[in-house]
């Protein structure tokens, strides 16, 4: 029943998606005039590209926690993040989502999202659709009013971030057994720091050594039996790097804990 | 289709003439002969040279509430087809057994009932990743027959397991120390000695574990392959291909590796792996990325070094964000001659030639009127369904999964392909099944089905085919219906 909800919701995004929709190219104008002008005279295609994106950091994010997530999926689900910011960067969009500041919007908005970091179970009886359908509603009603894509793309970036504090502050026992969500927020961060370098300073003090994603899948990390919610929660606070101003402290937490779990 | 009205007009015309010329002719015959040719236009048309597929069984629970433990993930015949094993996600295998053919039913083969169930793997838990382990069943692979025991690979996403099903139908009677039921006797009573004898029993099936191939995947096993040596098989996880002897448990070699030094650098999964039928040292395994790679064993140990690379370069002209999702390879076959492979991607299954590496020989399309839903299926997450595929006896045609329980069948000679469906609907036994046809876009024809009618929930993963007969197996979400071709 879901899977046919979600057809019809996206149906709008299927036609634009058919045979390989290519934009067109900007004759010439190289200065980000010419692009905004270029962006707004074909809005509908950022727009689907933008959904895209969405889309696919929330399945990256989506923590089927019980069960090891299917490696393949996740591969190609990055994969595809990585075209689409690709291309966002030769657009020049990608440049100037970055430039914004985005504070405080994006925590109300991703209110919404919480839902769909829940158990993997009532994710099987259909939650997640609503769950997204909402996050989409959020977003759309926001680019209406802020009048521009490139705001929302910023939350949307901020989005796995907070997401994924409201999912450890959630206290749900079965999100905290997630290295896999580790390795993932990895995967994004890995993304993040091949776009344009405004982004790789939001990420200049994580060390990532570690994340080292196989170490995660192999268990070294030995974060299961002693207070795994506290130390995850500080795991996750430097990727809230800048929305939280709070987070400098969490970062000497941070170092601290993992120096006693890895005996380094 | 333009041949066979020509072909038909001059048979009509040589009736009648005939009639004409020789009145002891009925004219009943020459309108059955007539109705014959009509319905072998009808209903002929699709796959397999003409072949009719009938329903012959369905097993599994009828309601729809779908328990998920029932729900099938793998489906094997065995190298005679005697033997049709299934594998469920709650861990068990169930064994059917092909009746011997009846003399008085010389319209159709033998069915196939339960012959032997069994428990193959458990639920664990990875205590150090906090992480469950799924007791569902990957993949089931028999080996050859080489004594009255049958022998079996099953695995789940850690674990191997080698299964013999054996018979017993004599039981030893007449001890001299035991009572019939295991008592001991006091032995001062025993007065004679007596040599115990064998006498029958009821056939009874038994599945014992001989060997178990543990902790040598780090990811999740998705393949498993008997080598025709019959003595090693390899087993393929997301990163690596493993090479096992039959015997040993405690090692194996890794013959694959693509796992990135650094796992920030990972963008391809291996997706399956198979043993060539005939070569002992060449197996292909395929990729997230589209491609398949045939490796030698004798070139090194470590065969990250491919012979050959089989890949197909992209169409500028279908490019999307989807097209890397749907290129990557669910299944790698090779056929029965081992000749050609058979890979199957997210909207078509495509032959390969061994010998030629930069494109398939042949390519077709399963549903390509997805193509344009691509979107809505990766928000459901369908563009990541794994369907299989599998070639007839004599390799001459091709069957694959669709959605709406259907399923598609393309022959390779006649160039035709047909679609069914595998529905309760139609489970009269020798009902022969009507082709489907889904109708893309436009003006919808009768009898066809639209595809925002589909049901997405309803996906035939796992189907195989009769070594030797036409006889189909397909799995629907937890029913396995049988489908056997019409005997006259």
């Amino acid at each position: 029943m879901g899977e046919e909800e979600g057809l019809h919701q996206t149906q709008l995004l299927d036609t634009m998606f058919v045979r390989g929709l290519k934009r067109k190219c900007f004759d010439g104008e190289e200065d980000i005039e010419g692009t905004l002008a270029g962006i707004k005279a074909i809005p509908s295609y950022n727009l689907q590209r933008q959904s895209l994106l969405d889309m696919s950091l929330v399945k990256l994010q989506l923590c089927h926690m019980l069960v090891e997530p299917n490696l393949c999926r996740s591969v190609l689900i990055a994969n595809t993040v990585r075209q689409i910011q690709e291309e966002m960067t030769q657009d020049g969009t990608w440049q100037m989502i970055n430039t914004q500041s985005t504070g405080q919007a994006s925590l109300d908005r991703l209110v919404s999202t919480d839902i769909l970091c829940r158990s993997s179970r009532e994710q099987a009886e259909g939650k997640h659709v609503p769950g997204y359908s909402t996050f989409n509603k959020d977003f759309e009603s926001d680019q209406a009013q802020d009048g521009s894509e490139t705001m929302s793309t910023a939350s949307s970036v901020q989005a796995p971030r907070n997401l994924q504090s409201n999912v450890w502050e959630m206290e749900n026992p079965q999100e905290n057994k997630g290295n896999f969500q580790k390795s993932l927020d990895q995967i994004f961060e890995t993304l993040e720091n091949k776009s344009p370098n405004s982004v790789e300073d939001l990420f200049s003090e994580v060390d990532n050594s570690y994340y080292d994603l196989d170490t995660m899948l192999t268990g070294m990390m030995s974060n299961t039996k002693m207070g795994h919610c506290d130390g995850l929660e500080t795991f996750s606070s430097p990727t809230t790097a800048t929305s939280s101003s709070n987070c400098k402290s969490d970062l000497n937490e941070l170092d601290h804990i993992v120096e006693i779990l890895v005996e380094s | 289709m333009q041949k066979k009205w020509v072909v038909i007009f001059c048979v009509c015309v040589c009736v009648f003439w005939w009639q004409g010329s020789n009145e002891s002719l009925p004219s009943a015959a020459a309108v059955m002969f007539l109705k014959f040719s009509l319905r072998s236009v009808f209903y002929g048309a699709g796959g397999g040279n003409d072949i009719q597929w009938c329903f012959s069984q369905v097993k599994g629970a009828v309601d729809d509430d779908v328990a998920e433990a029932d729900i099938i993930s793998t489906v094997e015949f065995n190298h005679s087809g005697e033997l049709l094993a299934t594998g469920d996600k709650g861990g068990r295998v169930v064994i059917f057994q092909q009746e011997q053919e009846n003399k008085t039913q010389s319209h159709s083969r033998g069915e196939y009932n339960v012959y032997s169930t069994f428990q193959s793997h458990e639920p664990e838990f990875d205590y150090l990743k906090s992480l469950e382990i799924e007791e569902k069943i990957n993949k089931i692979r028999w080996l050859p027959q080489k004594n009255a025991a049958q022998f079996l690979l099953s695995t789940n996403d850690k674990t191997i397991k080698l299964w013999k099903i054996s018979e017993r139908d004599k039981r030893p009677e007449g001890y001299n120390l035991k009572e019939e039921d295991g008592r001991y006797r006091d032995p001062t009573t025993v007065t004679t000695l007596r040599v115990p004898v064998f006498r029958p029993m009821d056939l009874m099936v038994e599945a014992s574990p001989r060997r178990i191939f543990a902790n040598a995947h780090t990811y999740h096993i998705n393949s498993i392959s008997i080598n025709s040596d019959y003595e090693t098989y390899l087993s393929a996880d997301d990163l690596r291909i493993n090479l096992w002897h039959l015997e040993i448990t405690d090692r194996s070699f890794n013959i694959v590796d693509i796992k990135p030094a650094n796992m920030e650098e990972l963008t391809e999964v291996i997706t399956a792996a198979e043993f060539h039928p005939n070569s002992c040292n060449t197996f292909v395994y395929s990729s997230s990325k589209g491609t398949i790679r045939l490796c030698d064993m004798r070139a090194s140990a470590l065969c990250d070094r491919h012979s050959k690379l089989f890949e197909e370069p992209e169409d500028p002209s279908n490019r999307s964000f989807f097209s890397e999702i749907i290129s990557s390879i669910s299944d790698v076959k090779f056929s029965h001659s081992g000749r050609y492979m058979m890979t199957r991607d997210y909207l078509s299954v495509k032959i390969w030639d061994l010998n030629m590496e930069n494109r398939p020989v042949e390519t077709y399309q399963v549903h390509e009127y997805l193509r344009s839903k691509l979107c809505s299926l990766y928000e459901n997450d369908c563009i990541f369904d794994k369907f299989e595929c599998c070639w007839n006896g004599s390799d001459s045609i091709v069957m694959t999964g669709s959605y709406n329980n259907f399923f598609r069948m393309f022959d390779r000679n006649t160039k035709r392909d047909i679609t069914l469906e595998a529905s309760r609907e139609n489970n009269k036994p020798r009902t022969v099944l009507k082709p489907r046809k889904v109708c893309a876009s436009g003006k919808r024809k009768k009898d066809e089905i639209s595809v925002d009618s589909l049901d997405f929930n309803k996906k035939i993963l796992h189907t195989a085919w009769h070594p030797k007969e036409n006889i189909i197996a397909v799995a629907t979400t937890n029913n396995l219906y049988i489908f056997q071709d019409k005997m006259n």
